[in-house]
């Protein structure tokens, strides 16, 4: 009686369609990764990595990457999760020094500057290298303080008239200001998120920095909002460095110019971002933008 | 799949039950405690309450100058030596005329309190041109006379099982129906230090050794105790080994028994760096040692808790470390390290143990004037009063007690209310 209500765990009377997609599966991961294809490297790079190595602890979490990211382009960085794409941009501004068991190796250049050079303050690369995050977390005041913080920190704005410029340019720059000029002095955390994440795009570009790392922006936000932080993307890429880790492959191809495919720690592939979408050399990539696995 | 479907609901019968059970064992156990906590406050309050009021007699007292042995005209000094408990002595004499024996006339002295030497030598002071006239003057009752007046002597009980003989009685009865007997407002209660006599005995001196020994307490244990949980959670490198260390440490002086501190005090505050015993600074230093464990442990729980994200957020922006702890986390953590700060105090507030080692038991009729003058401190005074025979120190136990508990609800609800208003919602 009871065994007949229990679903079948019998692994010879598996259907034929679950077991063609294990053996698919098994089939999409099964390629090793030598060498990443493609071309990683490019003319006159805004950033350039060299042999990066990354671990947790011992445990590796990218292995042998060198990649450039190109002046004014946006990268989109793709792949599985736990790949290591995250891992890979929380180096370029060196965040993952404030996790105590993470350990950098490698060549990391900013403007042909190695930016783990022992004279190296992470505080100035940072003002140069901003970052937004995955959830959006401005701080818990106002939407004025909250753009305001990093000119304050810097001391960039000599007298109130100029930090009010300042604030109002970056929220007008991301798309932020017509909806929040009444409200400028409201606290940030009363926002939606969409508005939220922009807030957060805005403080970043408040200190004017020459790179934006985006880590997943948009994966908490609705499509609306989502399609609204890429246009921006988009605009500020005129301007501004950008790389972006996503999930969306759709956002990879309509934002970024090119685009790296990680797997296990590993670069797999980059190229521009229409020739991996249309003509992937590497297996596992096309696997993974054909949705075969991931 | 039905026969699941019939077993849910049978179990679900029993789950029922079951939470039906714990709900009802819950509620008895809230009721209990609350039961002995009424039991507390109604024991305590009942036999507290009275201490607030105090009974005066009054007395009409000619101030003869020439009974008072002064001259024509006394200087200051002559009007400060004055027998004025003769006076008084004399009067009660005039009114009583049928005390005869020694012992009845010692008696009758006993009426009064001893501090009414000191009232009436304060009212002359004050007015030198009394002298020569007569006054009306509500004296302090000694504790007997005020006890009797509470009802706390029964006059049913043999003569030799009272404090008050039958002659007393016969003195009390006639001054009330001469409307000479009056309870009133127990000021003295506030406004006095501790004293032999329980009628004059009040806890000022206690309270404010106790706020200046809190106040040691907290300017030392906050800065401390804060610098301390930041530094640990903040700076501290993770998975080191003397970082462990010092965590398992503070974890187990926190539990450390209050009267360790106490000889810790005496030993190093005291006998090595020779700060005066007694004194609030040498309560303060003692009471700092053992609030900081639970000011640490409380303030890096809640330094903790913290989201991550607002640190990197900072970081982000090329803030530093230093900054992010300062201008973010601890804003963020302030709310809740005040309460932690307070709870410390409060229990601070209610130490005595370590007390008694440095002195702070001492019998102290002066109110402090600062952090070096010798002090006690309320838990102490009650200490001190609990130990004491006389019926009215029974009762201004009982007043001390809630006095302290006012106090630390007092304390209790400013912790709240700080983490109401200042706690913010990310």
């Amino acid at each position: 009686m009871t065994t007949e209500a229990l679903p079948n765990t019998d692994p010879s009377a598996e259907s034929a369609a679950l077991q063609q997609a294990r053996e698919n599966n098994r089939a999409a991961l099964d390629v090793t990764v030598d060498k990443t294809v493609g071309q990683p490297f490019v003319e006159n790079p805004k950033i350039s990595t060299r042999h990066v190595h990354v671990f947790y602890g011992d445990k590796p979490a990218i292995k042998d990457i060198s990649l450039d990211i190109g002046r004014n382009q946006v990268l989109a960085m793709i792949g599985p999760s736990g790949c290591g794409k995250s891992t890979f941009l929380r180096c370029l501004n060196r965040m993952n020094d404030t996790i105590p068991t993470c350990r950098v190796e490698g060549d990391f250049r900013l403007d042909g500057e190695d930016i783990y050079a022992p004279g190296q303050d992470p505080v100035l690369l940072r003002s140069r290298v901003g970052m937004v995050f995955q959830k959006p977390n401005p701080f818990p005041k106002s939407i004025y303080d909250n753009v305001a913080y990093g000119v304050r920190l810097h001391g960039l704005a000599k007298n109130r008239a100029e930090l009010d410029e300042i604030v109002e340019k970056s929220l007008r720059r991301a798309g932020l200001f017509d909806e929040v000029k009444d409200d400028l002095h409201k606290p940030g955390t009363g926002l939606s998120g969409g508005q939220q994440q922009r807030l957060c795009i805005a403080r970043t570009i408040a200190i004017d920095p020459e790179v934006i790392l985006m880590d997943e922006p948009t994966s908490a936000l609705d499509p609306i909002a989502t399609a609204l932080i890429e246009e921006l993307m988009i605009e500020l890429s005129e301007n501004y460095t950008i790389a972006i880790v996503t999930h969306s492959m759709q956002q990879a191809a309509r934002v970024s110019n090119r685009t790296a495919y990680f797997h296990m720690g590993k670069l797999v592939e980059v190229n521009d971002t229409d020739r991996i979408f249309t003509t992937p050399q590497h297996p596992l990539t096309e696997n993974y933008i054909t949705g075969r696995f991931g | 799949m039905k026969n699941h479907q019939e077993k849910i609901r049978n179990s679900l019968k029993k789950r029922h039950a079951r939470e039906r059970r714990f709900r009802l064992y819950g509620l008895l156990s809230v009721s209990v405690s609350i039961l002995f906590l009424l039991l507390l406050l109604t024991d305590i309050v009942s036999k507290g309450l009275p201490a607030f009021t105090e009974t005066r007699i009054k007395l009409d007292i000619t101030l003869d100058p020439q009974q008072l042995g002064l001259g024509d005209h006394p200087d200051r000094d002559a009007l400060f030596h004055a027998n004025y408990s003769r006076l008084i002595t004399e009067t009660l004499k005039k009114m009583f005329p049928d005390a005869k024996t020694r012992k009845q006339r010692r008696d009758l002295k006993q009426l009064v309190s001893k501090s009414a030497a000191y009232d009436l030598r304060d009212a002359v002071l004050a007015n030198p041109s009394l002298l020569g006239t007569t006054q009306s003057f509500w004296f302090l009752a000694k504790d007997d006379v005020d006890q009797y007046m509470k009802g706390r002597i029964d006059r049913t009980l043999p003569e030799s099982q009272r404090r008050l003989k039958d002659y007393q009685l016969a003195w009390i009865d006639r001054l009330l129906a001469e409307n000479r007997l009056e309870k009133r407002f127990n000021k003295t209660f506030f406004t006095a230090s501790d004293s032999r006599e329980p009628e004059q005995a009040g806890i000022r001196g206690a309270f404010v050794g106790s706020v200046l020994t809190l106040l040691v307490t907290l300017a030392l244990s906050f800065p401390i105790g804060v610098l301390a949980a930041i530094y640990l959670e903040e700076f501290a490198p993770q998975n080191n080994r003397w970082v462990d260390l010092i965590e398992v440490n503070i974890n187990n002086l926190a539990a450390v028994p209050s009267i360790v501190f106490g000889l810790l005090g005496l030993a190093v505050f005291i006998g090595f760096f020779g700060v005066p015993r007694s004194a609030p600074l040498a309560g303060g230093l003692v009471l700092t040692l053992m609030t900081l464990p639970t000011i640490i442990i409380t303030s890096r729980a809640v330094i903790k808790a913290v989201p991550q994200s607002i640190r990197e957020a900072a970081l982000a922006l090329g803030a530093s470390k230093t900054q992010v702890a300062f201008g973010h986390v601890l804003p963020l953590a302030l709310p809740g390290i005040l309460t932690g700060t307070i709870i410390g105090m409060a229990q601070a507030l209610g130490e005595t143990a370590p007390l008694l080692l440095i002195g702070m038991v001492a019998f102290v009729a002066d109110v402090p004037h600062g952090i070096f003058d010798p002090s006690t401190a309320l838990p102490v005074q009650i200490f001190l009063w609990a130990d004491s025979p006389e019926r009215a120190f029974v009762e201004r136990t009982s007043a001390a007690i809630i006095v302290l508990l006012t106090f630390l609800i007092a304390m209790n609800g400013l912790a709240v209310f700080m983490r109401k208003k200042y706690e913010k919602k990310w």
